[in-house]
């Protein structure tokens, strides 16, 4: 399988006492928890039908006991998987079951906000919107912004190379990332990147960063800095004909426009925020697009007639331009509570996140509705539009058996198709466990051994991660008899994507 | 992507394109009989980094633009295209590679190939405002040492399925493997440009620029050489318009203008001429990444400050050691970008569990260290 495991034939207790004892000498007692009861919080992240149980979690307080946890663990061979705040979405920080689970909860402090750099030097563990919340009394905020932002924190969007509702004017992690601080999976203390612009040698930055813990932990980050735009507008357009929703996203941007957001929902997704949130959203319409322009008052003045004039031209069959703050809050509230409101009509949804090229919105829309007939579920859409990264939610009910198989049916047809039209599995929320065998679609043996052989330039042991990202050649022979169960989502109320 | 049944992608196709079967069949070789080989687009940057060592391997062959769709800012190139080509497709649909690459252009050739300037992620002057050749790379295709052919990454803006290969292929200098097509990120033309001119001194120049980055202007692209800083504003015209009342200065002509950023872009203006010469009369022309904010350099030579104080150019004689100290201070790092002397080593040494993971890359990639050996650092 995809991690060596030196240890597996050893008894399960015997290694745990192994390990408490190689890092009880290096943390703090109450750093190192081991009993059943304490371990159970840790279990799973936000993919919940996936749990397992640690031997170990250990909470380092300070970088030096990282460092003695990775030395101490590297000399045993025992897997680390390193575990932010739990949101992600794809069973990242889903433990490993001879392994250490290494919490990074307590590097919560923000080090610095430097407002004439623009730049901030935070702890791993500091939250996504913490971050602008320091920087704001200066006029600046951190772009990217995955709407779980109130709980995600910036090292676990590290890990996952996490958008937003904004990432197509403003970039992703990636993109707003300088520095990334961390510790090999020996203990040694390394940097990727720097304050300045570029680094010399191979540029690591863009390959740590969205590599899911697989290649090193972090403890430390610096990021960049924007001025908060003077003013946002957003413009709600309705569409009779999702196919004219599509192209009017490409119009706006022929016109050689880069909307700050560009969302569209289907007209089932509509009508389920309307009734959550009450944003008067057009129940008439196929779809709606969300369509926003920040900047200068002129610059947006300007920027807002400019897209009217494309999107009346693409057919729109209703437009409103917020007039004030409370108002374009108000438009996105629907979008933003796509996922609690899903939650109202079903029992259970399942989230899916690929991407494909914008020009095929309408055949994969129409190919889920065909899904729809196929599979015999309902499934609700928001998409990042501008993007072209979807998320269909698949509603079911998880106490019948059969509705959970088929919705893993559904799911994976989704993501197949979204290959089969020149995308990717996943846009943002990582492959984690969930999408290990829709990995086996994208990629041929080939490519995934060259990934295999990258991680091992970092890890050479395999120890950080194991079995994550990507998948052996003998799972992807397996894939097609294998039953993958899907998961559901915890903290429903959490504003996503 | 290959998952073997990707629409009009891959395998089939590309393992029946002549020029890629040939270049495989090179590399098959050279590894059998223990060959280097030096991969070869235009020539135009056989000067940049380490010298090249090997037989050459042209990959001028892999021309043409794949696929281009203006309304999703997305162009599939394939390496060996003209990069002057590219742009002037770009260009037809009013849209461009917003990091402004360098084309090293001669008058007499086709100048710098889209591989190439992938390979050495080289950006021009709006780099501090729009990113670098690496924000831009959505994916690549990549031969590597085993000569196998390999997609990573893909043509859509969003994507963390797997690693971010295509990505780490910027800069890389050709040591991963010969990159034969990328998907990049392009962007339309700005509605509007205008470039001012202060005249003051480089601290000042600083302190303008960092105080200004701050505040939401439609900064595009800085210079400051000999007292006078010239800044470029881009963006919707009302913005522009708005800045150019706000922070005073001279307007510049535009066609002077215009002229100007060309010039230093391809690094033919007054200063890099003036550096060539000195370059040929023993001096360095040296690259200074540093953060933006750092203090003017104490190092009493030529300077052109860009990207809003981020990379510094420096023609000096000074001992390598104290301009590497100098920047390394400052908290970058120093590139000898050109030089006849290249001994005490072009790049600035990695700490060391960076120079392993890079050297274990490189393995990874290219076991037998085929492509480009040396070109990086120095190998023994």
């Amino acid at each position: 399988m995809n991690a060596p495991l030196p240890a597996a034939a050893l008894d399960r207790a015997a290694r745990q006492r192994e390990i408490v004892a190689a890092l009880a000498p290096v943390v703090p007692a109450h750093a190192l928890l081991w009993q059943a009861e304490d371990t159970v919080p840790y279990e799973c992240d936000g993919l919940t039908a996936y749990r397992q149980q640690p031997l170990v979690v250990v909470l380092p307080e300070t970088e030096g006991q990282v460092a003695a946890v990775l030395k101490a663990c590297h000399a045993l061979k025992v897997p680390v998987v390193a575990r932010g705040a739990g949101t992600g979405l794809s069973g990242g920080a889903l433990p490993h079951a001879l392994g250490v689970t290494l919490s990074l909860a307590k590097f919560n402090k923000i080090l610095k906000v430097d407002a004439y750099s623009r730049t901030a030097t935070v702890q791993c563990g500091v939250r996504n919107l913490a971050i602008s919340e320091a920087a704001a009394p200066h006029g600046l905020y951190y772009a990217p912004d995955p709407s779980s932002q109130i709980a995600c924190t910036i090292g676990g969007n590290v890990a996952e190379n996490s958008g937003g509702v904004h990432c197509l004017k403003y970039g992703l992690t990636l993109h707003n990332v300088l520095r990334v601080r961390g510790f090999t999976v020996e203990g040694e203390a390394v940097e990727f990147g720097s304050l300045a612009l570029d680094t010399p040698g191979l540029d690591l930055l863009p390959v740590v960063v969205g590599s899911e813990g697989m290649l090193a932990v972090t403890t430390e980050v610096t990021v960049k800095l924007v001025p908060k735009p003077q003013l946002a507008r957003c413009i709600m357009a309705s569409f009779d004909d999702i196919r004219k929703a599509g192209d009017a996203v490409a119009a706006v941007i022929a016109a050689g426009i880069i909307p700050a957001g560009l969302e569209m929902m289907d007209k089932p997704m509509t009508a389920a925020v309307e009734d959550f949130v009450h944003a008067g959203y057009d129940l008439e319409a196929q779809a709606i697009l969300l369509c926003e322009s920040d900047g200068t008052p002129e610059e947006v003045a300007e920027e807002i007639g400019r897209m009217l004039d494309v999107l009346a031209g693409a057919g729109a069959t209703r437009m409103e331009v917020s007039k004030d703050e409370a108002q374009r809050l108000k438009f996105w509230s629907g979008r933003k509570n796509a996922f609690p409101a899903s939650g109202r009509i079903s029992p259970d949804y399942m989230c899916m996140d690929s991407t494909i090229p914008r020009k095929r919105l309408a055949d994969i829309l129409l190919a889920i509705a065909e899904m729809e007939r196929k599979y015999q579920l309902r499934c609700a859409n928001v998409f990042h539009a501008g993007d072209g990264n979807l998320h269909p939610l698949i509603l079911f009910d998880a106490n019948d058996p059969d509705q959970l198989h088929r919705c893993e049916l559904f799911g994976a047809d989704i993501l197949e198709t979204s290959v089969r039209l020149g995308g990717t599995v996943t846009g943002e929320h990582g492959v984690g466990v969930e999408k290990l065998n829709s990995m086996c679609v994208q990629f041929a043996p080939g490519e995934r051994e060259q990934m295999f052989a990258l991680k091992a330039a970092f890890d050479p042991a395999g120890l950080l991660n194991p079995g994550k990202v990507i998948p052996t050649l003998q799972r992807c022979a397996e894939y097609g008899r294998m039953h993958v169960s899907k998961g559901l989502l915890p903290f429903p109320q959490l504003e996503r994507f | 992507m290959t998952g073997g049944e990707v629409e009009g992608e891959v395998d089939g196709t590309k393992a029946a394109d002549p020029a890629l079967q040939a270049l495989i069949e090179q590399v098959r070789a050279a590894r059998a009989d223990g060959t280097q080989l030096d991969i070869r687009g235009g020539g135009t940057k056989a000067w940049y980094g380490e010298a090249p060592q090997g037989v050459p391997l042209d990959v001028t062959g892999l021309r043409g633009i794949s696929s281009y769709e203006p309304t999703e800012l997305v162009v599939t190139v394939r390496a060996g295209t003209p990069l002057a080509e590219l742009e002037a497709a770009l260009a037809e649909k009013g849209q461009c590679l917003p990091f402004e690459p360098p084309r090293f252009a001669r008058n007499d050739a086709v100048g710098g190939t889209v591989g190439g300037m992938v390979a050495a992620g080289l950006a021009g002057p709006a780099r501090a405002a729009v990113g670098g050749v690496r924000d831009y790379v959505l994916g690549a295709t990549l031969l590597n040492g085993r000569a196998e052919v390999l997609s990573f990454g893909g043509q859509v803006m969003k994507n963390v399925a797997g690693y971010d290969v295509a990505r780490l292929l910027a800069g890389s200098m050709g040591t991963l493997g010969v990159i034969c097509e990328v998907s990049l990120k392009v962007l339309p033309v700005p509605v509007a440009r205008t470039t001012l001119r202060f005249d003051v001194a480089q601290a000042d120049a600083l302190r303008m620029l960092n105080t200004w980055c701050g505040q939401p202007l439609p900064l595009n692209a800085s210079a400051w050489w000999h007292g006078v800083l010239v800044l470029r504003l881009a963006g919707a015209a009302a913005a522009v318009d708005a800045a150019v009342a706000r922070l005073g200065g001279e307007v510049v002509d535009a066609a002077m203008a215009d002229s100007f950023w060309t010039g230093l872009r391809d690094q033919t203006d007054e200063f890099f001429i003036g550096a060539a010469q000195a370059v040929d009369g023993g001096a360095a022309l040296w690259r200074m990444s540093v953060p933006q904010v750092a203090a003017p350099l104490v190092l009493a030579d030529e300077q052109l400050v860009e990207w809003g104080g981020a990379q510094r150019w420096l023609i000096s004689s000074a001992p390598a050691d104290q301009v590497r100290a100098a920047a390394a201070a400052a908290g970058g790092h120093a590139t000898l970008y050109r030089s006849l002397d290249k001994s005490p080593g072009v790049f600035a040494p990695l700490s060391a569990p960076l120079a392993r993971i890079q050297r274990d890359l490189q393995t990874a990639f290219d076991p037998d260290r085929v492509f480009n050996r040396g070109r990086l650092y120095p190998e023994r």
